[in-house]
């Protein structure tokens, strides 16, 4: 508790209100911590951005939802036309809609493009884990934002996706029929189902994505902002204790970003004007015709940011579960042979690959696929741990790792693009491909980043004044 | 602080009193996690329904709803009755030995899964992840069906295919046959789907 501060005698109004405050609430201490004096690498890059953006698709997310259900109806027997009346009787209701789907998907390409950056320069190495983690956990809370959102305005697609992501859950071993039956409210996806994605869509996870994003820029403005360099500014400062590679984010970063701003709404409003269906990927065609319970679309298929996903999900068939089962005996008989352990850890490995293998033959391949699609998500929040590179940043690793997040990338787009398409043989065999080396970059990635030969990093970030 | 001693009994108390509030926030836990299964009201409207086939050509398909879910009625042609066992070797499960009490009820446990072999009656509902397949009753190639095609049906989501008994093939993503809901023959053209009791 800090004693009372007397504003001193010649104070002007403005400032001895801000006394006032100060001696109650920690403003100027926020404030600067936060933006004042919250020190920020001087070399960020393009790919710093996207931060800043996702919080600008936050705002617009949650002001244009708050109007939208102003007009919006909750009940499956009202729901589809209250949108369209949203679209077509509300004044500024049309914009105010385009506007929150054109964020849905204007947010997973921002927070993409986010997370791939913390790829590149090991955004996520010691001791930013907990950054990557709250960020990781963000990531579900969109999915969950999503897609339950998706149900809303109650088209075949709205619904038909609800029926397939809800019935993943009773794939589950033993408790799933009664795990879903649970989450759905009914024996099929009906007016309980959409009431409470309704609830959860507009109030249970946004407070809980308010909580994380919280977390996650109190995290990253305790152990500060990494830089393309993979330098810790921290480790270099002047007399006065201010990192000597560190600028104040205000005003250097604010105006950096405005511009950013500035450039992404122009590219937002002209898809919001031009194209607000994103040629049928952002609102897909199907979802303009009212949900009917009888007749499933002839081809469904979730919205793209869901898709490489989902390619995972219909990747995994029999044929792959064997693939699988092989390739753990494999890496068992190498752990044996070459992973050194004692006489009892060897026995203990065996043994454990032998049950994996069995309970992959025991349940069915469906529930698997549950399993591999959750798993492809999950995987993420042990970034941190798999990456054991000498070096933090992309600049410095041996230049073939920048082919192997060049085929990671390629793979994560074929698999998007597969995803939104029909099934057919050869999509799935290349999928499963794609998802063996999407698990593959991840779990031996303990092993492959520490290969080749290292490039010195320097003492101080590389800068150009400009 | 850390140079205090630990009095024990008050930790021990602290502990007793932290379970017991532990305890009631579980028990506060049970009327909210409750209210997610379903009403009453979404239980009591399982009721059967009565369908009228007379209507029904061999070859044909008709729809009714039942739990808010598709049931199908197909008239099969004996063409069609009689290439079944010829699949066989290409199902997962031709003999519908799996989940029977869920999913074929004793009457339906046949080559052709039906009371009477030219009527199926099933529920419109792919065993995998819950979508309506269509019907593709015409043999030969087409999109998305492999070249030997027999007739049946072709799940638009991950591409299950079930022949015309609705039993899926092998290697597919669908593990199970789709479901023979009990039904019974009122008369020769009515069915009532939902109850099976022979009163």
């Amino acid at each position: 508790m800090a004693a009372y501060k007397e504003a001193p005698a010649d104070a002007t109004a403005a400032q001895k209100l801000l006394n006032w405050v100060d001696n109650r609430f920690p403003l100027t201490k926020l404030y600067n911590e936060h933006m004042g004096e919250y020190y920020a690498p001087k070399n960020f890059n393009f790919w710093y951005v996207f931060g800043s953006l996702a919080m600008l698709v936050l705002v617009i997310q949650i002001v244009t939802g708050i109007f939208l259900v102003m007009h919006y109806k909750p009940d499956a027997g009202l729901a589809f036309a209250s949108v369209e009346y949203i679209m077509r009787d509300v004044p500024g209701g049309w914009i105010i809609r385009y506007m929150h789907s054109t964020g849905a998907s204007a947010f997973f390409i921002v927070v993409y493009l986010h997370m791939f950056r913390g790829l590149l320069y090991g955004s996520y190495r010691k001791p930013r884990e907990l950054v990557w983690i709250f960020g990781c956990g963000i990531f579900l809370c969109l999915m969950a934002e999503a897609f339950m959102g998706y149900l809303l305005p109650w088209g075949q697609m709205s619904y038909w996706g609800a029926q397939v992501i809800v019935n993943l859950f009773s794939a589950v071993p033993f408790i799933g029929p009664d795990l879903s039956l649970l989450i759905r409210g009914d024996y099929v996806v009906g007016d309980a189902t959409l009431n409470r994605f309704f609830s959860f869509h507009v109030i249970a996870v946004p407070l809980v994505l308010l909580g994380l994003v919280a977390a996650h820029i109190i995290a990253l403005h305790e152990v500060g902002s990494n830089n393309p360099d993979g330098v810790e500014i921290k480790e270099k400062k002047d007399a006065k204790g201010i990192p000597l590679d560190g600028i104040p984010f205000h005003p250097y970063y604010t105006v950096h970003d405005i511009y950013a701003v500035s450039v992404f709404l122009m590219i937002f409003t002209a898809v919001l004007f031009f194209a607000p269906e994103g040629g049928g990927y952002f609102l897909e065609y199907n979802n303009f015709i009212e949900a009917n319970p009888l007749k499933t679309p002839p081809h469904i298929a979730p919205v793209w940011y869901f898709t490489p996903f989902y390619s995972m999900l219909r990747a995994t068939t029999d044929l792959m579960v064997n693939v699988l089962c092989v390739i753990l005996a494999i890496a068992g008989v190498l752990g044996i042979v070459k992973g050194g352990f004692s006489g009892l850890g060897k026995i203990v490995l065996a043994i454990a690959v032998i049950v994996a293998v069995a309970l992959l033959k025991y349940f069915d391949a469906k529930f698997w696929g549950v399993v591999v699609m959750g798993g492809a998500v999950i995987i993420l929040f042990f970034l941190p741990w798999l990456d054991r590179s000498l070096v933090k940043s992309i600049r410095y690793r041996p230049s073939w790792h920048k082919y192997v997040y060049g085929v990671f990338v390629f793979f994560f787009l074929v698999l998007g693009y597969l995803g939104a398409q029909p099934p057919s043989d050869v999509g799935n065999y290349v999928s499963q491909i794609g998802t063996l080396v999407y698990f593959g970059f991840f779990l031996l990635m303990p092993w492959w980043s520490r290969m080749g030969t290292f490039r010195a990093v320097p003492e101080r970030v590389n800068y150009a004044a400009h | 602080m850390s140079d205090q001693q630990i009095d024990s009994g008050k930790r021990t108390w602290l502990i007793a009193s932290s379970c017991a509030g532990a305890v009631g926030a579980v028990g506060a836990a049970v009327p909210f996690v409750g209210s997610f299964t379903p009403s009453e009201r979404a239980r009591a409207a399982g009721a059967a329904v009565e369908a009228d086939i007379s209507g029904l050509k061999p070859g044909q398909m008709m729809t009714v709803e039942w739990r808010g879910k598709p049931v199908w009625i197909v008239k099969r042609t004996p063409d069609q009755v009689a290439e079944l066992p010829k699949n066989d070797a290409l199902l997962a499960d031709p003999k519908s030995l799996r989940n029977p009490d869920q999913l074929t009820p004793p009457y339906a446990r046949n080559e052709a899964r039906s009371i009477k072999p030219e009527i199926l009656v099933v529920v419109g509902i792919c065993s995998h992840l819950g979508c309506s397949p269509i019907d593709k009753f015409n043999a030969g190639p087409q999109p998305s069906l492999p070249d030997n095609w027999a007739g049946g049906f072709l799940c638009p989501c991950h591409g299950s295919t079930f022949d015309m008994a609705a039993r899926v093939y092998k290697d597919k993503p669908a593990p199970d046959n789709l479901e023979v809901p009990p039904h019974m023959y009122l008369s020769d053209t009515r069915i009532l789907i939902g109850e099976d009791k022979k009163a």
